[in-house]
């Protein structure tokens, strides 16, 4: 691997070295390094377009982190990563996508992600995408997302996009059996003439089951965000959406929020706002010595964070 | 060390101060007077935060009246507001670090939360957002002004909304920033405890100076309900029992 992976893979995966436990780094549209476990297998899919991850029953405190490195420009590619986790399990799964791109050509990143969460497990989920580049080429990624919460399975996503991409399109699918939950917090900072759509259908389909989804969004100079948070309520559940906004320069949000129940005995909520930087924030910030764009900035990291 | 020269401050077709003069050179200042009376106004004015229409103000006989509020803060001005400001994202932790100008210090962390009655192990990590309570976040303004130190620490009703979990602790945080800063401290205040420890009293009336003299004078004068609005003022006719 060379610096500018080893760099990638720290903004996306926060890793310095190869990590413990399970794990696959593709750079590049080809599998760089693997290490399976004795309770996490990974394995290459047949079609050769992704991999497959198996969690055995009751693998608990493992992790698995499979970042993505794009540095070649004009690599385009469209990954299927299926995880299949078992019953009684506790894992952390850490995926990413970090594309440079220096040259000409744009580079593009689709990962179709899909969870089928066995009974009573636990999956803490990690997703950071990042570009950088000085280069003509433009920064796509294309992320979907699609989580099947079997009875009592419980899922926590941290997604985010922070910087660098040119449009992204960001879909997440859930699904959830009695007694799951759903925890996501989702954050997607754009700027100059950057495009993000992202779409948050969360199905709750058991009786007890539950979801929290809390959406900030930051759209600087003349970027668009397009956020559409969607829960359907089918059963005794509670459903609860955030969708939080800051706007700056000329950017753009559009938030919609789509609640739908078709049980009496299901609850859902939808928090809507949209808004610039409250000023007294900046004027608090600069009574502490800060100055107006430094003020700006840690109130915006504090945001997203 | 700070010279208020004419300033008035013209809002909504209003006259809100009144061509103010004032000469401060002692450590402890309380401000007080009925609401409404432009106390606030006064201070941010200090702070910068409120451009007044008219006026001057001189700090340490330098002219800071064009200065945005960061400069004066950098100059060693600081500010509680009456209403703290509430973040998202940001916890107890980062705004400290800020005030202090050293990132987090969990040690000096520490010292400035007990100080207002908070342990740092259950405030540190909490976000300043609408989570907090009223009071909880009064202390904590409190707190960063103390971490910020400075020559001039400006106090907007620093104990309204605090329980009296020992207002002996409140001004103990004021005697140890006299101390340890040896600098100025200008206070609004309502309470009377505040108010007697005070070198001296403004007293604002309808945006003007009504009175400017030495704590002990005023009191005896309020004390004997000559000035029978506001809070403390109002004892004699038992609307306070402050
Ligand atoms: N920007 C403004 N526009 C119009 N009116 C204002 C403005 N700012 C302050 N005022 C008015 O000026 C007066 C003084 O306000 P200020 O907040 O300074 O009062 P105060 O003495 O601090 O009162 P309190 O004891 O209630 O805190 C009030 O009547 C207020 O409504
Ligand atoms: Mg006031």
């Amino acid at each position: 691997m060379d610096d500018l992976e080893k760099r990638m893979l720290k903004e996306v995966a926060e890793l310095d070295s190869l990590p413990v436990g399970a794990f696959n780094i593709r750079s590049n549209g080809a599998s760089e390094a693997r290490n399976s476990t004795a309770n996490i297998q990974i394995e290459s899919r047949e079609s050769g377009d992704g991999i497959n991850v198996y969690f055995k029953d009751g693998t608990k405190n493992e992790s698995c982190h499979i970042p993505v490195i794009i540095s070649k420009s004009g690599h385009k590619e469209c990954v299927y990563n299926d995880f299949f986790v078992g019953e009684n399990c506790d894992v952390v799964i850490v995926a990413g996508c970090g594309i440079s791109n220096c040259g000409g050509h744009d580079s593009q990143h689709d990962g179709i992600h899909t969870f089928h969460i066995g009974k009573n497990s636990k999956v803490k989920y990690v997703e950071k995408h990042y570009g950088e580049g000085t280069g003509t080429g433009k920064k796509f990624m294309n992320p979907t997302t699609v989580v099947h919460l079997s009875e009592g399975a419980t899922m926590d996503m941290d997604t985010s996009q922070i910087a660098g991409i040119n449009d992204t399109y960001r879909i997440t699918k859930a699904d959830l059996g009695p007694g799951a939950s759903l925890v996501m917090h989702d954050k997607i900072l754009t700027n100059f003439d950057q495009t993000a759509k992202a779409e948050i259908v969360v199905e709750l389909n058991g009786d007890g089951s539950s979801c929290d989804i809390i959406s900030r969004g930051v759209a600087k100079g003349e970027s668009q965000q397009d956020v559409v948070i969607d829960i359907a309520g089918n059963s005794a559940c509670h459903g609860h959406a955030e969708c939080d906004s800051i706007i700056m320069d000329k950017g753009v949000i559009v938030a919609t929020p789509k609640l739908k129940a078709t049980c009496v005995d299901a609850s859902l909520i939808h928090e809507a706002a949209i808004g610039k930087i409250a000023g007294e924030q900046i004027i608090k910030l600069m009574t502490l010595g800060l100055s107006e764009q430094e003020a700006e900035q840690k109130i915006i990291e504090g945001f997203l964070r | 060390m700070l010279e208020l020269q004419n300033i008035s401050f013209h809002a909504d077709d209003k006259d809100i101060l009144k061509d103010i003069n004032l000469k401060i050179d002692d450590k402890f200042v309380a401000i007080t007077g009925p609401n409404g009376s432009g106390k606030s106004t006064l201070l941010k004015i200090i702070m910068g935060i409120i451009t007044p229409t008219s006026g001057k103000i001189l700090f340490d006989g330098q002219d800071i009246t064009d200065l945005a509020v960061n400069e004066r803060a950098n100059l060693g001005i600081s500010f509680a507001f009456q209403q703290p400001v509430r973040f998202k994202g940001l916890k107890v932790k980062d705004l400290l670090g800020i005030a202090a100008g050293e990132g987090v210090d969990v040690t000096k962390d520490c010292k400035y939360l007990s100080a207002v009655g908070l342990c740092a192990k259950d405030y540190l990590n909490r976000e300043i957002n609408d989570t907090l309570s009223g009071g909880e976040m009064k202390r904590i303004e409190i707190a960063m002004a103390a971490a910020r130190g400075g020559k001039l620490s400006l106090f907007d009703e620093p104990e309204a909304g605090i329980d009296l979990w020992s207002f002996q602790s409140l001004i103990k945080v004021f005697e140890n920033l006299r101390r340890v800063t040896n600098g100025n401290i200008m206070i609004i205040s309502h309470q009377e405890r505040i108010l007697e420890i005070a070198d001296k009293i403004i007293y604002l009336k309808d945006g003007v100076v009504d009175r400017y003299d030495e704590s002990a004078k005023i009191m005896s004068d309020l004390n004997m309900g000559r000035y029978g609005c506001g809070c403390a003022y109002s004892r004699k006719e038992g609307a306070c029992n402050g």
